[in-house]
């Protein structure tokens, strides 16, 4: 029996394409309510995990249960709660805005009255109201996007799969599809949101699951996973004349160094140490510090940390 | 509760029909072809021959129906995994079965639909009907049958190229039209050959209403075509719930 607080449980899921294993022995939970990120370079065994997840593709072994619903058992029902963004658009081209949200809504049994008030709001919402009776073919990729996104909570799902829903989309669409799913979350819905925009599961996620070669490398809160990453956090410098990296890269506690435009980032566990050690060596050198700033690392440098770690690099 | 999800699982079906007789069907050009490719086929083989009307009436409707209710079927899934609208159906709480009767039911009310284009025609040019309920019967499960064969056509191999499909699909149908005794009666050796096809008892089935002679009994044909329905559609399906992993992947 899965917990009342647990919306997602993946147990020892696999999948294996051929001599490939996209998906090795997973396990994960993800509870009600949370905004779940899940993260991986290009095949990973992201968009496998989802389509198993939403009953597109059966696993080899493993188990994965939808708000108590077995995704393998009792798939309908699991499927009637759920919803699905995909990575690729998949809109009916020939069918309008307003008759792709009608199969939708009929296709999940919604009654008409509902489906046809919730896809007015929708529509209005994701500013498609004026071309409601356009064929989804005349639509850019962001409107397209928007109309895959209503259609997807046309049905009120009480959990939401995302696979990179803002890839390609120019900064105003993003942050409008950002903005809904973060609204959405408040209601009290569960997302589960692929995505490779570290910004993006930094600003929206609860918690994040990094996956890589189909094997769960880390599962945390951003905050936590940055802060559990302390020998990446650096202290970035620039002075009045350049200075070559590999003399401050031999300054002790500094772990590596790299250049990034007229500033040398230093990355140390202890940056207090490497800051005295600096101003001495400017002193030594007759050099002025421009700018000095301590820097945390970001969630892009612990998810390639965590990457290259499971790599064996 | 299994009946009411059965009951609503057959209503989503309706929706599926309904969306592919919005895109695939209600086209100008899918319905000329419907009306002119039986047309000329049966000119081809009725043209330089001293047939008599009810002879060529068969042939017609035959292939109206036959062509007709299998011409989109095939090419649905395969086209709907290309353009990832299937993996949208598969990802909603609609079962495989659902989303292929789904598919036949639009396939049966376009084959039907154009079948009695030709039924007029036929009447027009002075064919007799001696009786209607076993012809307008025979009709609705010659489309239903020639519908599922359609979906069992692009169950296998299981591709998203659609062509693919229709090359196939037509390698199987102009053979079965062939050895169904549809313009050229068939006799001896070759009855047993015309009885693998279902398109033989609609065609039987047709002589009897029109010549009042058929080579099976009504009820034996009726018994035929209800069967190679069942058969193709518990293929079909079981086949597309085995392909759809690698269809889709």
């Amino acid at each position: 029996m899965v917990s009342v607080e647990t919306a997602i449980e993946v147990k020892g899921l696999t999948k294996n394409y051929e001599e490939i294993t996209a998906v090795n022995h997973i396990n994960f939970e993800v509870r009600k309510g949370e905004i779940f990120g899940f993260l991986g370079p290009n095949g990973a065994g992201k968009t496998t995990t989802i389509r198993i997840l939403t009953g597109v593709i059966k696993p080899d072994s493993g188990t994965a249960t939808i708000m108590d619903y077995s995704i393998l058992k009792e798939p309908l029902k699991a499927k009637q709660i759920i919803s699905v963004v995909p990575e690729m658009a998949n809109a009916y081209i020939d069918l309008t805005a307003w008759q792709n949200l009608m199969l939708i809504g009929e296709l999940y049994g919604v009654s008409k009255k509902k489906r046809q008030e919730r896809a007015h709001h929708l529509l209005k919402e994701f500013k498609l109201f004026e071309r409601r009776n356009h064929l989804a073919r005349g639509f850019s990729k962001g409107m397209k996007q928007k109309l895959i996104l209503c259609m997807a909570l046309l049905t009120e799902p009480q959990v939401l799969f995302l696979d990179e829903p803002t890839s390609g989309l120019d900064v105003e669409s993003a942050r409008l599809i950002r903005d809904t799913i973060r609204q959405y979350n408040e209601h009290g819905a569960t997302i589960f949101l692929s995505t490779h925009n570290m910004e993006e599961a930094n600003q929206l996620c609860d918690r994040i699951a990094i996956i890589n070669y189909g094997r769960i490398a880390a599962i945390d809160s951003p905050e936590n996973l940055r802060m559990e990453s302390s020998s990446l956090k650096s202290v970035e410098i620039s002075f009045n004349k350049p200075v070559p990296v590999n003399e401050l890269s031999g300054i002790p506690k500094i772990t590596g160094a790299k250049k990034i435009g007229d500033k040398i980032r230093l990355y140390t566990d202890e940056p207090h140490s490497v800051i005295n050690s600096l101003t001495n060596y400017a002193r030594s050198k007759g050099l002025t510090i421009v700018s000095l700033n301590t820097l945390a690392p970001t969630l892009e440098d612990v998810f390639i940390k965590l990457i290259k770690e499971h790599r064996g690099d | 509760m299994l009946e009411y999800q059965f009951l609503e699982q057959v209503k989503r079906a309706f929706v599926i029909a309904k969306k592919d007789l919005r895109i695939y069907y209600k086209r100008g050009p899918v319905v000329i072809f419907g009306l002119i490719m039986p047309f000329f086929l049966f000119l081809a083989f009725s043209i330089g021959r001293n047939m008599p009307i009810e002879q060529l009436f068969t042939g017609l409707l035959g292939m109206a129906i036959f062509f007709s209710s299998m011409s989109i079927g095939p090419a649905i899934v395969p086209f709907e995994a290309r353009s990832k609208n299937l993996e949208r159906l598969v990802s909603a709480p609609v079962a495989v079965w659902a989303i292929l009767i789904g598919d036949v039911v639009a396939s049966f009310l376009y084959g039907f639909s154009i079948s009695i284009v030709s039924l007029i025609i036929g009447l027009v040019l002075g064919v007799t009907i001696a009786n209607a309920l076993v012809l307008c019967l025979g009709m609705i499960l010659a489309a239903f049958c020639f519908a599922s064969f359609g979906v069992l056509l692009s169950a296998y191999p299981p591709t998203d190229i659609p062509s693919t499909v229709m090359m196939i699909s037509n390698l199987v149908k102009f053979p079965l039209v062939f050895i169904s005794g549809i313009f050229i009666p068939i006799h001896g050796w070759g009855r047993i050959i015309a009885s693998v096809s279902p398109l033989t008892y609609f065609t039987d089935l047709v002589n009897y209403c029109t010549q009042g002679n058929c080579y099976y009994s009504v009820f034996g044909d009726f018994a035929a075509l209800i069967g190679f329905t069942l058969l193709f559609l518990v293929v079909a399906i079981k086949i597309h719930q085995k392909t759809l992993p690698e269809r889709l992947s």
